[in-house]
């Protein structure tokens, strides 16, 4: 396989080792304090040690093993945000386009009443009402993920559905829920599959800003937004316990962007190179 | 007389044309199918001529149940089609099948040969599974395609082969009529003469009839028992084949068949060019629809319509050249 984009599969690949395999990988412990230990620099500084590859928090945590777990959180949070927005928003998307007409106009008007509403601000709400926690969060991001998913889904829709299979399928005798499941739906999951990659780094983003906020998962579980939360106060003396979570972030969004910029041009056969 | 396969009766199609965003503002209506009337017969095929937006594929759109008539009926054997019943929708799909224009749209690239050709079977529970993998089987060889073919994908074809595999799928729930929208237009010439030689052949095998809409004479002419030809939603000249192709007499047909280039370069037709544009269906002109082009207008054509009038036997002609004899 040539042209494959090596860089962001390996960054994705080592996120999702770190995630998955997250126990195994160091004997410390994301959660339990030890006070001796607090705020060790990375073993590049001085006063760090091979130990804690990248130091200890404020309470004596190794930051190197709260990445590791962060990683499996925000690796949960996006599965099932993606599973539920994406899965809603293709559903409407595929209906509201193919039966056209009223129920288009009022879904669509409702996918703008969604995409007009701050999420953030709507995530906090859901956070004081149902209380913090990984439900919630889920919530919160799939209420965003789904107008954006059926608005580009739809779209496609309507391309696919002036073709003139749809039209034999109706000649055939396909009634119009089998016209759906087996004309309309695979011949728009190119376009879903890369409206999921280019959200990974949406729903990590999302995540780490909700933590960050504190309407995201509660302490002490690690996530990487609530990380870098924590250690903003302490950004001038130790700067590792904002930075190096905030480095993942970063590196982890641009490397699943740019894989979903690689699939898109992939799977457009007027880009693809045969 | 007995009842033809096909009876279209004073079939209206009229687009209503809107403007605006918030209130749409009927701005009055296309007329893209005028009072057409035809028949086709058990295993005949009817031609279908006119230029592109003169209402062939409205008109095919509307005896595939793919559109609502304004106004009028088409008849299956003396059963009008549209509001039927679900029951009767579904044998109605069975007895009228399609084959339209563009290889490359009419079959999902996502679904494998034999699931195409199977797609009316299957919808209708035409049998077990075994059966129908039979059937696929010989529909493949009948339209000269491979059994293995079956489990490939569309995107593995050429575009004849493309058109034998939208035949095979026509073909597959037996029906009585198929409309082939333009079968060949699409193909390469080399193709083109394969795919109607097979069409014929499939006629005479299985007694099928064709409504066959082309803008290519010659096709016509090879494969029509009956030609009708349409202009600006309307049937200006409807005869057999024969007759119509040795006897033009309405001066639209005359003017079709002057636009096709002679059998050798030596030879000169007289040519009529026609003058302008096709009218706007919106606004059709008065009397006869072809005045304002029409190299032989008299005063009487933009006052009155003429109606179909039989010239010689079984050749209908709508034009004010031709009084009843």
């Amino acid at each position: 396989m040539r042209n494959l984009p090596w860089i962001p599969l390996t960054i994705i690949s080592v996120m999702l080792f770190m995630g998955i395999f997250a126990p195994f990988l160091t004997s410390y412990s994301p959660i339990d304090q030890s006070l001796p230990d607090k705020l060790l620099p990375p073993f590049w500084e001085e006063g760090g040690s091979i130990k804690h590859l990248f130091g200890t928090d404020i309470f004596g945590r190794d930051v190197l093993t709260r990445l590791y777990h962060g990683a499996r959180v925000s690796l949960i949070v996006t599965a099932l945000a993606l599973l539920v927005g994406g899965g809603v928003g293709l559903v409407i998307g595929i209906v509201s386009g193919y039966v056209g007409g009223r129920l288009d106009s009022l879904l669509m008007r409702i996918v703008d009443a969604a995409l007009a509403f701050p999420t953030i601000l709507f995530a906090l709400l859901l956070a004081v009402t149902m209380g913090q926690g990984l439900r919630t969060i889920v919530i919160a991001i799939s209420l965003l993920l789904w107008a954006r998913f059926a608005r580009v889904v739809r779209g496609e829709v309507l391309a696919v559905k002036e073709r003139d299979y749809v039209a034999l399928a109706k000649v055939h005798g396909c009634s119009p829920a089998r016209i759906m499941a087996t004309h309309i739906l695979p011949n728009v999951l190119n376009t879903f599959m890369v409206l999921l990659t280019l959200h990974v780094g949406v729903v990590i983003v999302a995540e780490a800003s909700l933590s960050f906020l504190g309407a995201g998962i509660p302490p002490p579980t690690p996530s990487w937004g609530l990380m870098v939360a924590e250690g903003r106060g302490k950004i001038s003396s130790a700067w590792w316990l904002s930075l190096i979570p905030g480095v993942a972030i970063t590196l982890v969004v641009l490397a699943f962007n740019l894989f979903g910029d690689w699939l898109r041009d992939r799977l457009d056969p007027k880009l693809r190179q045969l | 007389m007995t009842e033809p396969l096909l009876r279209v009766e004073n079939l209206r199609k009229y687009f209503a044309h809107t403007k605006g965003i918030l209130a749409a503002k009927n701005m009055g209506q296309v007329k893209a199918v005028d009072d057409i009337n035809f028949t086709i017969a058990t295993g005949e095929t009817l031609g279908l001529v006119g230029e592109s937006g003169c209402g062939k594929t409205t008109t095919s759109k509307l005896i595939l149940h793919l559109e609502n008539p304004t106004s009028g009926k088409v008849l299956l054997q003396g059963k009008p089609i549209h509001g039927m019943e679900r029951e009767a929708l579904r044998d109605y799909r069975a007895d009228v099948q399609a084959v339209f224009q563009d290889p490359w749209s009419s079959l999902n690239p996502r679904m494998t040969i034999g699931k195409i050709i199977s797609e009316s079977l299957t919808v209708t529970k035409w049998g077990k599974r075994a059966e129908i993998e039979e059937r696929v089987r010989d529909l493949l060889i009948e339209v000269g395609l491979r059994p293995e073919h079956a489990q490939q994908y569309p995107h593995e074809f050429s575009g004849g082969q493309r058109q034998r595999i939208a035949l095979a799928s026509a073909l597959a729930s037996k029906p009585k009529l198929i409309v082939l929208d333009e079968p060949v237009s699409a193909l390469d010439v080399s193709i083109r003469a394969q795919i109607l030689n097979l069409l014929k052949d499939i006629q005479e095998r299985e007694n099928v009839a064709y409504l066959l809409i082309a803008h290519n004479l010659a096709t016509v002419r090879h494969m029509a028992h009956q030609t009708a030809v349409m202009y600006l939603g309307q049937i200006v000249e409807y005869a057999p084949t024969k007759s119509l192709f040795d006897d033009v007499q309405h001066p639209y047909t005359k003017a079709l068949f002057s636009a096709v280039l002679p059998d050798h370069p030596d030879l000169q037709n007289d040519e009529i060019v026609l003058a302008g544009e096709v009218p706007s269906p919106l606004d059709p002109p008065s009397g006869c629809r072809f005045h304002t082009r029409c190299p032989f207008v008299m005063p009487e054509c933009s006052q009155e319509e003429p109606p179909l009038r039989e010239t010689k036997p079984g050749h209908l002609v709508a034009c004010h050249l031709y009084p009843t004899a």
